[in-house]
């Protein structure tokens, strides 16, 4: 029925979907509800919403588990990064719950397709870490470059097409899942320490690097190449000026032009692929990508770099037609989804939950120390879809949350020189 | 002949142009339409602009883009035009039994019975850095380091090219061969025409349409693609179709319908020189 994928639309989220694109009535049957005491649950229970979003967290378990809990049905479809935003500012009517992401909000909040979420009716809003409410994952914390998330995350009043600059009670997206992103690298064939995201154009790996041909993610990883270089000084890597573009696109052009890059990366499997056959030993690179080079019993590291990560985050946005007992179905749903089962799965995978604390009750302690902590893992550490992803004794590429999440220096974003970019991007290319 | 009623020859020609008219002419004429329209990030919308054209047609990288295309449609035609004159040259001459001429012809399509995709793909691990033909290479003392250009290079792309679509020259040329009459060749042989000569002065000639017919298939197929570029030249060659593949992607459908619209065009121009060539219509 609905999954209007194309196949050829690549990008991360498509491709790291878990054959997951559709969760029709999942378990039909639903048991009793338990533990969820709650004056709507008998009238929620025949409900249905249909959420659209990425692959990443548009997982078929998401479902199930829902129905099992709240008696919701969730109808789910998994699209690209670049059709969720498209199907908020074009198809208002044709879902209940969009889960994009952040960067996207400021082209489709002003559609006014969306309705800002009430604070007080979300149980765990105080749960909610510090990067999606003021910016600052500690009070120390400075705040990053690109659309960080709370400078999209807040609104004044239930019709506001705009954003606000500081906290209110009305609340654009809630957030499901985010991670910090590097560089990874081969490290047996590499044999030496890689520090600075510099190393991406050192000539030592000539014919060996490689950058992910999307350009709204590339442009980022050139930029923080081209910073950590010296050659270029941005104002805000994530909305840069005609001049920094041009400046960034000439460096990695020359470098392209000298044969630096054996390839350019498009897809998830791509990425794997170049890495494990030893075609490319340092790339812009996936968290999970990492593991499944890993997985092949091939050395490969998210090798932590001084400047910094590169992030992006979504997050769970509701719909302007929704009303009643739909509405009241959608908080209910967002309330169990930040009340820690969904965050639990989606941590056993190498992403953060919204509500770290909230996932803690649904890990192992191992679990939890390893993902969470940074630190050595007692047994191996197991996905949540039983497979191996690390060996006891494994810690974790870039260690706690707080030392990941707290050295973000840009968040994916949309340039208001977009189109620019894009054709310069393209230029790069066909250079 | 007897006169038709107007109303079974509206009859007659509705079928065909039902056809075309819902999956040709009236795509084309969307795409038209498209690209004359604006679009943002997100969507695009009707507007009559000439952006999308001075955009395209304005940046040196769509000349240094269909030059680069033109020059893998140039190679691809030339490799694809060697090895399918000589696959149909000895089918057609040198297999004297026609259950042999099926037998064999057969076995050069066993290939196409799988996805372009998958024989593709199966060329990277095999000329890869550490992929089979650089190891036995090494192994046999031949080079000290892999050879690098094998793979994600112009050689890549050709090489992927040529396997697609060498058969698309096979076929044709050798239907054009096998309805060359024996006894011109008998003829010429009588006559004293050595082989070089009967080649060039008869075969060559009478396969004109094949070999046309043959070289519209590659060129076209060569001019649109994108999927084979982006794979065999690991994304770091362009071609037309990657270009437009790249607007897609980030939704501005305009821009890639006025790339699509100026292709369309180009190619046009292509088969209409060959059809000039050759008179198709004339050998036929």
């Amino acid at each position: 029925m609905k999954n209007p994928t194309s196949p050829n639309s690549l990008s991360r989220r498509d491709l790291l979907k878990r054959g997951s694109a559709i969760a029709l009535g999942a378990t039909v049957g639903s048991q009793a509800i338990t533990g969820f005491p709650t004056i709507w649950a008998q009238n929620i229970k025949n409900v249905t919403l249909r959420q659209f979003g990425t692959g990443v967290s548009n997982i078929n378990e998401i479902a199930m588990k829902v129905k099992e809990d709240l008696g919701i049905t969730l109808e789910m479809t998994a699209l690209d990064t670049n059709s969720t935003a498209q199907r908020v500012a074009t198809q208002p009517k044709s879902f209940d719950i969009a889960d994009i992401e952040y960067f996207t909000l400021k082209n489709v909040w002003p559609s006014g397709n969306l309705q800002p979420m009430d604070i007080s009716k979300l149980k765990y809003f105080d749960k909610i870490a510090g990067t999606f409410k003021d910016g600052k994952l500690t009070p120390t914390s400075k705040i990053a470059q690109g659309t960080a998330p709370h400078t999209v995350s807040f609104t004044d009043s239930p019709n506001s097409k705009s954003f606000s600059k500081s906290m209110t009670n009305w609340y654009t997206l809630v957030p499901t899942i985010y991670n910090a992103d590097t560089l990874g690298i081969r490290p047996d064939l590499i044999g030496r320490p890689i520090n600075s995201w510099t190393e991406l154009l050192n000539p030592e790996f000539k014919g060996k690097a490689s950058i992910l041909n999307i350009a709204s993610i590339g442009i980022m990883d050139a930029a923080m190449v081209c910073e950590a270089m010296g050659e270029v000084q941005y104002g805000d890597k994530g909305n840069m000026t005609k001049e920094e573009i041009d400046k960034t696109m000439a460096i990695f052009t020359e470098a392209k032009k000298a044969g630096q890059f054996r390839a350019f990366w498009e897809t998830f499997d791509q990425s794997v692929n170049l890495m494990a056959a030893g075609e490319v030993v340092i790339q812009s690179m996936w968290s999970p990508a990492i593991t499944a080079v890993r997985s092949k019993g091939i050395p490969c590291i998210y090798q932590p770099l001084k400047e910094g990560y590169r992030s992006w985050g979504g997050g769970l946005g509701l719909a302007r037609n929704l009303s009643g007992l739909e509405l009241d179905a959608a908080y209910e749903y967002i309330n169990w989804y930040l009340s820690g089962w969904v965050g639990g799965l989606l941590m056993r995978q190498g992403y953060y939950s919204a509500a770290p604390e909230t996932s803690k009750l649904h890990m192992s302690e191992d679990e939890w120390g390893f993902w969470y902590e940074g630190k050595a893992a007692v047994n191996d550490i197991i996905d949540p879809f039983g497979n191996k992803m690390e060996p006891a004794g494994a810690v974790r590429d870039g260690g706690s949350f707080l030392n990941r999440m707290g050295r973000v220096e840009c968040w994916n974003s949309v340039m208001e020189e977009n189109r620019y970019m894009v054709r310069k991007w393209n230029e790069f290319i066909a250079a | 002949m007897n006169r038709k009623s107007p109303l079974s020859t509206l009859l007659q020609i509705s079928p065909i142009s039902l056809i075309l008219g819902f999956f040709l002419a009236l795509p084309i004429g969307t795409i038209l339409i498209v690209s004359f329209w604006d679009y943002n990030a997100f969507s695009f919308f009707p507007d009559f602009v000439w952006t999308n054209y001075s955009d395209a047609l304005g940046s040196n990288v769509t000349y240094s883009t269909y030059f680069n295309t033109l020059r893998y449609a140039g190679l691809t035609w030339l490799c694809t035009f060697l090895i399918g004159f000589t696959v149909a040259y000895f089918l057609a001459f040198h297999i004297h039994t026609t259950r042999w001429q099926i037998v064999l012809f057969l076995i050069c399509t066993i290939p196409f019975w799988t996805s372009n995709i998958i024989r593709m793909i199966s060329w990277i691990p095999f000329l890869g850095r550490n992929g089979v033909f650089n190891t036995i290479l090494q192994s046999m003392g031949l080079i000290d380091k892999p050879l690098e250009f094998l793979l994600f290079s112009d050689f890549s792309i050709v090489l992927a090219f040529v396997h697609l679509y060498a058969l698309f020259m096979v076929v044709p040329i050798f239907n054009s061969m096998m309805r060359i009459d024996r006894s011109l060749i008998e003829a010429a042989i009588d006559g004293g025409a050595n082989g070089w000569q009967m080649l060039i002065n008869i075969v060559i000639p009478l396969c004109k349409p094949g070999i046309a017919i043959g070289s519209i298939f590659v060129v076209t197929l060569v001019m649109g693609d994108y999927i084979t570029v982006r794979l065999m030249g690991g994304g770091l060659r362009a071609s037309v179709g990657v270009m437009m593949w790249n607007e897609i992607s980030l939704l501005q459908y305009p821009a890639a319908a006025a790339h699509a619209v100026v292709l369309l065009a180009v190619v046009m121009i292509m088969v209409s020189l060959m059809m000039r060539i050759v008179d198709l219509k004339r050998e036929l």
